[in-house]
């Protein structure tokens, strides 16, 4: 692990016509994330990891882009991309870059949507389903809170299993459906990786915001290097902002690109896991 | 090239809940229409082309529908096609 003291991790964060919390991902990214003493309430391991692991380096690719620039992580942030015309996310899905954020994924690179992010996701086929509007046909902005159903992905290492975070979200579309044959599998393969529950971690319908089947607040693809969720961890890195519960899912991805990292070092490569071989 | 207008209607897939149908049937009954059995609520895309034949002109639309127009897990969709003069 000595030679991962110059690594930074690269952090992508789409921006598509209407995205409004890319810079909510950015900072969570890029000054929470990558500052030792940014999580208040941040333990020992955090700061520890700053430490020996160097900066966050965090950037926006505009959609009409075609190149992520060799990102560890990419982010597809919430909003209202194209106006949310056709149906959320049907139209992003042809933003140019998302031929490079297909091609990431499919090589295992660590993909997180949020809220419109997620929509789009399920547009694009990276994710199984679909999201329709809230049960009550209201925009709901509020806190819920989130039981972590899957503490063994990517995304959410840094949970305990069964952990119930508080998030907010913000949506008008997160009624997630999908046919039988889809949520068996999901539940059957513990791809369900976030449901939403009462305080006391009870997944009840009182506790499901929108209507959505089984309670899902977020999914991972069959790979697990996928996650989309509809509530907004990047709104949740901070005591300021109400809750630090989000941080978990930045500091997971982190954790789990840096073992892949010292593996390939170990292993005698120079590169990043997620480089086309060949890349200077 | 003939020129077509196609008509898309799209409307959320039966047996999956419809909560601006139920919302709007719900209006119905307030206003008094209790002869209302149910209301599903969808959407009218009208797309101008030209296509050969009938035919080709239903078979693009049937692609447009596929990739874009349509999301097929919660959608379904008919075309009606009427050549412009």
């Amino acid at each position: 692990m000595t030679s991962t003291a110059s690594v930074e991790l690269r952090v992508a964060v789409v921006t598509f016509p209407g995205s409004n919390c890319d810079h909510d991902c950015y900072r969570a990214a890029k000054d929470v994330l990558g500052a030792e003493a940014g999580l208040v309430g941040a333990g020992e391991a955090h700061r520890a990891a700053v430490r020996s692991h160097g900066k966050v380096e965090a950037y926006f690719v505009w959609h009409r882009e075609r190149d992520l620039r060799s990102p560890d992580v990419v982010i597809l942030p919430g909003g209202f991309s194209y106006g949310d015309y056709l149906r959320a996310g049907a139209i992003a899905r042809f933003s140019p870059i998302m031929e490079a954020v297909r091609r990431f994924a499919d090589e295992g690179g660590l993909v997180l949507g949020t809220c419109n992010g997620f929509q789009v996701l399920c547009e694009a086929g990276l994710l199984p389903g679909a999201l329709v509007r809230n049960r009550s046909l209201r925009f709901i902005s509020r806190w819920v809170r989130l039981r972590v159903e899957n503490a063994a992905t990517p995304f959410t290492s840094a949970y305990r299993q069964g952990q119930v975070l508080r998030m907010p979200i913000a949506h008008g579309e997160g009624n997630y459906v999908a046919d039988e044959a889809t949520l068996d599998r999901l539940e059957a393969d513990g791809r369900i990786v976030f449901r939403y529950c009462d305080a006391d971690g009870n997944v009840t319908d009182a506790a499901n915001p929108n209507g959505s089947m089984h309670g899902i607040a977020g999914i991972v693809n069959e790979a697990g290097n996928v996650l989309g969720l509809m509530p907004h961890p990047e709104r949740a890195v901070e005591a300021l902002l109400g809750s630090t519960d989000g941080a978990g899912v930045f500091e997971s991805m982190r954790a789990h690109v840096l073992a892949g990292l010292s593996a390939a070092a170990n292993a005698g490569r120079a590169t990043r896991a997620t480089e086309p071989a060949g890349r200077p | 090239m003939n020129r077509y207008v196609v008509e898309v209607r799209i409307t959320p897939r039966e047996g999956l809940l419809d909560p601006e149908g139920k919302a709007v049937h719900n209006a119905l009954r307030s206003l008094e229409f209790e002869e209302v059995q149910d209301v599903r609520v969808g959407r009218l895309v009208r797309v101008e082309l030209t296509a050969p034949t009938p035919e080709e002109a239903r078979a693009r639309a049937d692609a447009m529908c596929r990739q874009l127009l349509a999301n097929p897990v919660t959608e379904d969709y008919e075309i009606d096609i009427d050549s412009i003069s």
